[in-house]
């Protein structure tokens, strides 16, 4: 919006000509507008991710894609007014993110923003939404303090948290017997949520946790930390990082004979490009917790090979969460038939959400969208029938047992 | 059990032996810094995706040509070699003359570009490079596990940090060198092909990067970003050693593996950052580095 202020007399003569100009354009643009509840006649989705750093491709340009999917199956507007995506890397630094979506809400009248993966980030920027008015989507952060601790009535936490992670992978290691555990952790908000999540579990199910270490993120040596893990005699080796770190992790581990040796590694966060690029050979028989995978049923294997044909890479949780909640958006957005974030979302919150990536899908009064998890193994090569035939879905998770119980909650927003 | 500050012998043993294997790619790649630093005077920031371009082109070399793990360590440093070489006739040249400060920017702006391409074409995520089949497998040392291929890296880059120190103080090639290092003017004067030397220089800094990137392809995901944090670090070794200081560099470089790897055992926290608490004393203490000459 352009708006002169003049400060003196003086200074509101110099402008006289401007100040006219610009009043005109405005009145003209908005007697144009096709609907005046939408905010400048334009829907405006910024996107948020790490676009080239550790984290960039289990969301990054393939999920700026998904949104952009998302966006032209919906026709390319909603409520009549064009739909504008922007995006930006947040190169996983909380200052850059939080900074950018400042920028974007002020300068640029966002209404969504989306995607967000490092956790420390999505905390700095929801930050900035509660103060300036505005509503962000998460799909790529895992810390289940997004939604407890630091919940805002002026966010979303959709794909997965650290809470389903450790309940579903870690209560499955214990049962099959793993009942000791050192803990090797990311040293930021995300590695210490799952951390605790994951030790209240092993606790809960009567096993112990020997030791643990911090390693700095992202490190690309882990040698030291696996000989630590060996030496500690823990019989699970629990990974509470992401991405690089624990692509490295499992390398190393592999290469220090960590489960020759008796000890076995659980893999807590997961992703299908880490799988893929680590290869069968050294990740079959992980066990791991997902929102979704590609494979699962029809529905998301006509999505997933519409997604594998623009981008060349099957879809990750992240990205296929992506499109799902960007839709979801747009159809709330219409219904509600403004823009205005608080009215979006309680409208978000009314329905339960089915579609190819949610099941028994509820978004809660604390911004966590609730859904079936699943619980996989990844396959040995020789059961694999194609570069990305990589999982075996053992078991469903219920979407009500998966999450932090509302009960549990520290989030402000639940009595 | 033995303790050594409260941690068992063997562990603190194992670990030693850990951050010694990683001093070795410190000093590896500190020492093409120093030799190009030392000649040149250029702060060589593309020195990191030097490093990975070495890693990519085995990787790649593999894939697509089927070159085997010892031609590539062969093969590698000379094709990525002759590529810095020509980087410095057709660009670096031209900068020559200018303030160091123009030289790190350059090389900086190139290494973004290299990086930038690479992420573009095969992303972040990277790929393995498979141990060759005769360095698989562990050696079962009294206080570890070690497995061979990290202990043949050790022998490897000692070997190869050890040769390039003698060929540069030991020899007449690196008398040539050192005296064009000093004044290249009056080399030119007695008929030494100070520009050629020059070219040759870099070239062969670039080829230690290159090499380097080889020997830790297998260890580490071949990844265009992985020389971008090795490269920070390996700045503070080559400053806490003393810019251009060929046996600092290599010094500075275990001594640092050591202390890192120590701190991870310790205060793993810190494991980043300590290398460069060292470097704030260093240059409080003695600010030409510890091998350097005051200027």
């Amino acid at each position: 919006m352009t708006k002169v202020h003049a400060s003196s007399p003086r200074l509101a003569r110099r402008h006289l000509a401007l100040a006219v100009a610009a009043a005109t354009g405005l009145g003209l643009a908005s007697s144009a507008m096709a609907q005046d509840a939408i905010s400048d006649g334009e829907v405006r989705i910024g996107y948020l991710a790490d676009m080239s750093g550790t984290y960039r491709d289990l969301a990054g340009p393939g999920g700026l894609e998904a949104l952009k999917m998302a966006v032209e199956d919906f026709g390319g507007e909603v409520a009549g007014a064009p739909i504008e995506v922007f995006s930006a890397d947040d190169r996983n630094s909380a200052d850059v993110g939080a900074n950018t979506v400042r920028g974007w809400v002020d300068q640029q009248n966002v209404d969504l923003v989306a995607g967000m993966v490092a956790s420390s980030v999505s905390i700095a920027v929801t930050k900035v939404l509660e103060e300036a008015g505005g509503l962000a989507i998460i799909s790529g952060s895992a810390a289940s303090s997004i939604t407890n601790e630091h919940c805002t009535p002026n966010h979303i936490h959709y794909v997965y948290d650290t809470y389903p992670l450790a309940n579903g992978t870690a209560k499955a290691v214990v049962e099959q017997g793993g009942d000791s555990w050192f803990m090797l952790t990311a040293d930021y908000a995300f590695g210490h949520a799952l951390e605790s999540d994951v030790e209240k579990v092993v606790t809960d199910n009567g096993g112990t946790i020997i030791d643990r270490v911090r390693h700095p993120f992202p490190t690309s040596d882990f040698s030291s930390y696996i000989l630590q893990a060996q030496g500690s005699g823990a019989k699970i080796v629990g990974l509470a990082n992401a991405g690089s770190d624990t692509v490295n992790a499992i390398k190393t581990a592999s290469q220090f004979g960590l489960t020759q040796s008796g000890q076995q590694l659980a893999g807590l966060l997961i992703f299908l490009n880490d799988v893929h690029a680590m290869g069968l050979e050294t990740t079959q028989g992980l066990l791991l917790t997902t929102g979704w995978y590609w494979d699962m049923d029809d529905e998301s294997r006509e999505w997933a090979e519409r997604y594998f044909e623009r981008v060349g890479k099957m879809p990750t949780m992240v990205q296929a969460g992506i499109y799902s909640s960007t839709t979801q958006y747009l159809k709330a957005l219409e219904d509600a038939g403004t823009d205005d974030p608080a009215t979006v979302r309680a409208k978000l919150g009314e329905a339960p959400i089915n579609d190819f990536f949610a099941r028994n899908g509820q978004i809660r009064e604390d911004g966590r969208m609730v859904h079936d998890m699943y619980l996989a193994e990844v396959k040995a090569p020789a059961d694999s029938e194609g570069e990305w035939d990589l999982y075996e879905i053992q078991a469903t998770i219920p979407a009500e047992e998966a999450y932090r119980p509302l009960s549990e909650s520290s989030c402000k927003l639940v009595n | 059990m033995t303790m050594i500050f409260g941690v068992p012998l063997a562990v603190f043993m194992g670990q030693l032996m850990l951050g010694l294997i990683n001093g070795a790619f410190y000093a590896l790649l500190s020492l093409g810094l120093a030799v190009i630093f030392g000649l040149l005077k250029i702060v060589n920031f593309a020195h990191g995706a030097q490093y990975m371009l070495g890693a990519f082109a085995a990787l790649l070399g593999a894939q697509y040509l089927g070159i085997n793990y010892w031609l590539a360590l062969l093969l590698v440093p000379l094709v990525v070699g002759a590529f810095g070489a020509l980087l410095e006739r057709l660009v670096l040249r031209r900068i020559a003359h200018l303030d160091h400060l123009y030289g790190l920017l350059l090389t900086f702006g190139l290494a973004l570009i290299f990086e930038g391409s690479l992420i573009n074409l095969f992303g972040v995520s990277g790929a393995s490079y498979p141990i060759p089949e005769a360095l698989s497998g562990g050696i079962k040392l009294p206080f570890m596990f070690l497995p061979t291929y990290r202990g043949w890296v050790l022998v490897a880059a000692l070997v190869v940090c050890l040769g390039t120190w003698f060929i540069i103080e030991r020899t007449r090639l690196g008398a040539y060198l050192r005296a064009g290092t000093e004044n290249p003017a009056l080399m030119q004067a007695f008929g030494v092909n100070v520009p050629l030397l020059v070219t040759l220089t870099y070239g062969f800094g670039v080829a230690l990067a290159a090499f380097a990137g080889v020997l830790a392809a297998p260890l580490y995901p071949v990844s265009p970003t992985m020389g971008s944090s090795l490269l920070i670090v390996v700045f503070a070794v080559v400053v806490i050693g003393g810019m251009g200081s060929i046996l600092g560099a290599i010094l500075t470089g275990l001594a640092m593996g050591l202390i890192e790897g120590l701190t991870k055992v310790y205060y793993p926290e810190a494991a980043n950052t300590v290398i460069f608490l060292v470097m704030i004393m260093v240059l409080m203490l003695r600010p030409a580095g510890l091998f350097g000459k005051e200027a």
